[in-house]
């Protein structure tokens, strides 16, 4: 046990170190990824802790991202401190869609989502309520400054970011085990024996959906602040696929498969560049493939240990 | 009353290709349990063939439009039927045990192949049927004047959902598909090869959206790899309107939510169109959840 937590910070100093040996363009890949495997992570918490059918996650990062666009270019105010004001709005916007939908089964659940996320995406494209730019989307969105430092270059990113996956690594590490994620497991096991014992599974579900969303939308702050322009085709059904992908690919309810699945599902597409064209039907194919042979996911979640006392 | 009319007479055309395509998810979700979403890229793939067949050949010129037409519709129908039983061989046989979520990843990925292998044969750009194959007069209906195709389409989707219905009650083979929806086991225990129901039912279903996808070309004229992604959505929404099982509520389902749409279109905003379908969709599952014509189901949805 020991060894391998010491080959497990090896390689996360060595990751660390990344941005020294690698060019620009593969920092910002790998920064890609990270903001990938934020989402994926914060997917998961729905789907796989959960077991709900969510396909409108591009949805919630959608209105994070632009919340932080509007009220950046709008008011001036300063992109960090955004980051818990857009998580609240797509939290909100979360309970708002979820709300009257939470009772619903799986298939039918699913089929909801990606109608909520094409009501998000056709919104933004109709420029709703007058601020969210059309189809041109909204440019001009300010840098994140930390204390006078301004992070623009794709190294400062890295850091910013991945130090971001590791808090929240870390933080859904400790909610997954907590009494909260325990309950969310029974939910996703067995829904009518949770709610049974007394698991109130509509409170539980619509939570997690909030939690997701506000990490979604914290998310989409970041993504905001790097790109500095924002428009609908970022946040369209299809980022949701991939993020669906990511989630049941790399293992569904378990963090190192979700990181795993990140750096799989978008980094493998940036080395096969030249295949560009087949990249999606090799996607499909991999579904396919991996739900017939390994349904799991790659790195399916260890199962919960539960240490009973000994007698004497 | 021009306006609503012609809006009517749209909704109804345009919610015959709805219900064609509804019809197909609704007897494999009768059957499987499953919501196939490779679906609307069988549509796809109907048009696509038809755009082949159309550019190929010219037997137009030969045998007069609309014999040509209805050969090719035939033809269509077929092909498509053959590559619906493909697809559930490959993909959703080996999963007929797994838990629903498998099932569903293997639906996407065998949506994003289909529609992505015809991005590959025909390339992303749109294409274009022929143009002016059949007569482009206009009738004249209660003082309107309303396309001859538009009227043509909805009367063939009709035609066509008459006959599936005639076969699904009056044959047996109908029967044994019923009797497939109802209980796997006990259509076993009756003698029925459920396997093989489970093909016919992938032939007929993805017939009916070929077809569909024939006449969508024929009447729009464009094609596009993606154009059965939202077709395949909206047409899901219309089996869940008029209860997802149900032969006949997915007829009456498509041709409402066409309706709806078409007038919405109209009255509320053209921008809006697609939302619309959607908020309708939230509405019924939050309403009435077994739909329209749906039955009193023993699980919770």
């Amino acid at each position: 046990m020991k060894k391998k937590n010491y080959a497990i910070a090896l390689v996360c100093i060595l990751f660390f170190l990344s941005p020294l040996v690698f060019n620009a363009y593969w920092v910002d890949v790998l920064n890609n990824i990270g903001i990938y495997a934020i989402l994926a992570l914060s997917l998961n918490f729905i789907l796989g802790d959960t077991g709900l059918f969510h396909m409108g996650h591009a949805a919630f990062y959608a209105v994070g991202a632009y919340t932080t666009a509007i009220l950046n270019t709008m008011y001036h105010i300063p992109v960090i401190w955004l980051i818990p004001f857009s998580g609240l709005t797509a939290a909100i916007f979360g309970y708002l869609v979820a709300r009257p939908i939470i009772h619903l089964r799986g298939d039918y659940l699913l089929i909801v989502t990606i109608g909520i996320v094409e009501i998000v995406r056709i919104a933004l494209v109709n420029n709703i309520f007058g601020i969210t730019g059309g189809s041109n989307g909204i440019f001009g969105i300010s840098r994140p400054h930390i204390f006078g430092l301004v992070i623009r270059r794709p190294e400062q990113f890295f850091y910013y970011i991945w130090i971001f996956v590791a808090v929240s690594v870390y933080l859904f590490h400790r909610l997954r085990n907590s009494r909260f994620g325990r309950a969310l497991n029974y939910i996703k096991e067995d829904e009518v024996a949770a709610e049974g014992t007394g698991v109130n599974i509509s409170r539980y579900k619509l939570i997690a959906f909030v939690l997701g969303a506000f990490w979604a939308g914290m998310v989409g702050n970041i993504y905001a602040s790097k790109m500095t322009i924002i428009s609908p085709e970022s946040f369209t059904f299809w980022e949701s696929v991939v993020l669906f992908c990511i989630v049941i690919l790399g293992g569904s309810g378990s963090i190192n498969g979700v990181i795993l699945g990140s750096f799989l599902l978008i980094g493998l597409p940036e080395i096969f560049r030249e295949f560009a064209q087949a990249r999606m039907l090799i996607f499909g194919l991999a579904m396919i493939v991996m739900m017939i042979f390994r349904p799991q996911g790659i790195l399916p979640p260890p199962p919960r240990k539960y240490r009973i006392p000994s007698i004497n | 009353m021009e306006l609503f009319f012609q809006q009517l007479t749209n909704g109804l055309a345009i919610g015959g290709i709805y219900a064609l395509i509804a019809l197909g998810y609704t007897m494999v979700y009768g059957v499987l349990k499953l919501i196939n979403f490779a679906h609307g890229d069988l549509f796809t793939l109907g048009a696509y063939i038809g755009f082949t067949l159309l550019t190929s050949f010219s037997l137009v010129g030969k045998m007069g439009p609309l014999p040509t037409l209805a050969l090719y519709g035939l033809l269509i129908m077929g092909l498509v039927g053959v590559a619906g039983i493909v697809l559930e061989r490959v993909a959703y046989r080996p999963l007929r045990s797994a838990d629903r979520l498998a099932a569903v990843v293997s639906a996407l990925g065998a949506s994003i192949v289909i529609s992505n292998s015809i991005m590959l044969i025909y390339g992303a750009r749109f294409q274009v049927y022929p143009h002016h194959l059949l007569p482009d007069i206009t009738l004249n209906m209660f003082g309107m004047k309303v396309p001859f195709l538009r009227m043509l389409m909805l009367v063939l989707s009709i035609v066509l959902m008459a006959i599936l219905y005639l076969f699904v009650q009056k044959t047996r083979i109908g029967t044994a598909i019923r009797a497939v929806a109802i209980d796997h086991g006990a259509a076993r225990l009756m003698g029925i090869d459920v396997n093989r129901i489970i093909s016919i039912v992938f032939f007929i279903g993805p017939a009916l959206g070929g077809a569909a996808g024939f006449m969508v070309g024929l009447y729009y004229g464009q094609l596009n790899f993606m154009m059965g992604w939202l077709y395949g959505l909206k047409a899901f929404i219309a089996a869940v309107i008029g209860g997802i099982g149900n032969i006949p509520g997915a007829m009456l389902g498509g041709l409402l939510l066409g309706v709806i749409e078409a007038l919405g279109a109209a009255y509320i905003s053209i921008a809006w169109k697609d939302a619309i379908a959607f908020f309708v969709l939230i509405i019924i599952l939050i309403v009435r959840p077994t739909g329209i014509l749906g039955e009193r189901v023993a699980d919770k949805i």
